[in-house]
């Protein structure tokens, strides 16, 4: 299963990231995780929001956004329970695009959140090792 | 009191130029008529015969040429003699994707070389001297036109051709160079190197520099001279009049004498294409009254600038242009190499992007740069850099392609370059090219 990622183009002019920002948050969006890859020109913000359809429209009246299937893996955050799900990855070949991680409400609970090329291949593999990844609906329990 | 390398010509009285205009002009408009076609065509639609035309004078009833025409009529359609009989050809840039080609017999080549030869003759040189040549040579009229002209003069002649200033340095250095010629950009450039690796002036053996294939101040002119312990003359042509040779400056400086025996130069308006008296500012047009393999008649060159026929204390009697002031179309010459806004549009639009762009030139360090911001549509976007990165490098090499030199390419999001009323503001050229 895979979740939906918002991702938006920044200029890399003052003002851009707080532009955005305040869109989500003016129309109600709550940002549960994000990341910002950056060139010297421009940087990628990388969102999992509250209400992905809603959060597109409202960017998208500040930038452009284009929404990613992520997969979206929960386990303990304890050492080593990241390490196992990539060795799973790695086994078959899957390549890692990005990944950033967030916290859960539960105790000592983690989200990493993987951006790969082929994401039914990797779903896949994660089923037959028995690495659980979250479904849309999981995801907005959650938030 | 001057060198010249053809004494009876460069001084004739006007009397005798004209005559030798008189003559050729009959002979040329025959000449295109009966071989080219399409000049043929637009003389006929403007209803001239070559019978029309007895004198020089009679000129302005010809039809114009343009670089329009050249890309329509790519590649055959103004050749005037057999292919049998070329010998070569060179080549420019078109405005869009079609290039220009211009045609050589070896009588062409002879010509192109005797002006050349009156060049380097005024700027000091003679057989004693070694002429380092760092135009560009190949398609590029210019290596080839100085290289003509030096072996015409008899000069022992460097072929080095633009680039590797290492190189060029340790030749210029070892090989006691007295003669400079490249892009007065370059010229400040070998000037910095030469500065850089602890050089003074007066270490090198030059004397003279003949710089052109782009527009440049007379503060460039001074800080050249200033940093290579040179005289530098200015040299001007287009691949369209053979290349480079058709004027060129004498010790005066104070303008470059037009080769008019062999090409006749007007003054026009360039909305209405009438003929500006003497001292106009305006639209240079070029007649080449004796090529064969590629002659054209009235081309507009698109060069703004003054023409002058007051007495020139070098004796020279041809008459003298000024250093192009501008343009009357859009074309910019970055690095040396002509580049129009339309060409970029056109690959813009061949690699599926829309026409939102801008192009932005610079000089850094005597080096012209090329930018280009140019925005993509939504459905492009790519959450990956190395797509948007790739993106970027696919166009660059696209663009390398059409204009001869690589732009940098930067991706922009969509509406972020600013949107005018009426005409769009493509070009933004922060050097200073014009006095």
């Amino acid at each position: 299963m895979a979740i939906t990622q918002l991702s938006a183009f920044l200029e890399n002019k003052p003002g851009q990231l707080a532009a955005a920002v305040k869109a989500l948050s003016d129309g109600g969006v709550n940002i549960r995780a994000m990341s910002i890859a950056d060139t010297k020109e421009f940087g990628i913000l990388r969102l999992i929001v509250s209400d992905a359809a809603k959060g597109k429209e409202l960017l998208g009246t500040k930038c452009i956004v284009t929404d990613t299937r992520v997969i979206a893996v929960p386990m303990d955050d304890v050492a080593g329970a990241l390490s196992t799900v990539l060795q799973v990855l790695d086994g078959v070949r899957i390549n890692v695009e990005y990944m950033y991680a967030f916290t859960g409400s539960a105790a000592a609970s983690a989200y990493v959140v993987l951006r790969v090329e082929d994401v039914s291949h990797a779903e896949d593999a994660l089923k037959a090792a028995g690495v659980k990844t979250l479904t849309d609906e999981e995801l907005s329990k959650l938030l | 009191m001057s060198n010249y390398y053809q004494k009876e010509i460069e001084t004739a009285p006007r009397e005798k130029i004209v005559e030798i205009q008189n003559e050729k002009i009959v002979k040329q408009v025959k000449h295109v008529y009966d071989n080219v076609p399409y000049y043929r065509d637009l003389m006929d639609k403007k209803g001239v015969k070559p019978e029309d035309i007895q004198s020089i004078d009679d000129i302005k009833k010809l039809p114009f040429l343009s670089k329009a025409d050249l890309r329509e009529a790519y590649p055959y359609g103004l050749l005037a003699t057999d292919l049998k009989n070329c010998v070569r050809i060179h080549s420019t840039s078109g405005t869009t994707g079609k290039r220009v080609v211009a045609f050589y017999t070896q009588h062409d080549i002879d010509l192109w070389n005797e002006c050349c030869a009156r060049a380097i003759v005024a700027a000091g040189g003679t057989k004693d001297d070694v002429v380092q040549v760092c135009y560009g040579y190949g398609l590029f009229t210019g290596g080839a036109g100085l290289d003509g002209g030096s072996h015409q003069v008899g000069c022992l002649t460097l072929p080095m051709s633009s680039g590797n200033t290492d190189r060029q340095i340790q030749f210029m250095m070892d090989l006691n160079a007295t003669i400079l010629c490249c892009t007065p950009s370059y010229a400040a450039f070998i000037g910095e190197s030469l500065a850089e690796r602890g050089y003074k002036p007066e270490d090198n053996k030059l004397k003279a520099g003949i710089f052109g294939a782009e527009p440049w101040t007379e503060e460039m002119r001074r800080s050249i001279e200033k940093s290579l312990g040179i005289k530098a003359y200015d040299i001007y042509g287009l691949t369209e009049t053979s290349g480079p040779g058709v004027s060129f400056e004498c010790e005066e400086q104070t303008g470059m004498h037009i080769n008019e025996d062999h090409f006749y130069a007007e003054i026009i308006d360039p909305e209405t294409g009438e003929v500006l008296p003497e001292g106009s500012k305006g639209e240079l047009v070029f007649t080449a009254l004796d090529k064969e393999a590629f002659p054209l008649l009235r081309y507009r060159t698109r060069d703004i600038c003054v023409l002058s026929r007051k007495k020139c204390a070098c004796g020279r009697t041809h008459v003298k242009m000024s250093k192009p002031m501008g343009r009357s179309d859009d074309m910019m010459i970055i690095r040396g190499v002509n580049v129009f806004p339309s060409q970029i549009e056109t690959v813009l639009l061949n690699e599926g992007y829309t026409p939102n762009y801008q192009i932005l030139v610079d000089r850094k360090n005597n080096t012209d740069t090329l930018d280009i911001n140019v925005e993509f549509s939504p459905e492009q976007f790519s959450d990956k850099i190395s797509e948007i990165q790739a993106r970027e490098k696919a166009l660059e090499g696209a663009m390398r392609t059409m204009l001869g030199i690589g732009p940098k390419i930067h991706l922009v999001a969509p509406h972020s370059i600013v949107r005018s009323e009426g005409k769009a503001v493509r070009v933004i050229d922060k050097r200073k090219l014009h006095d």
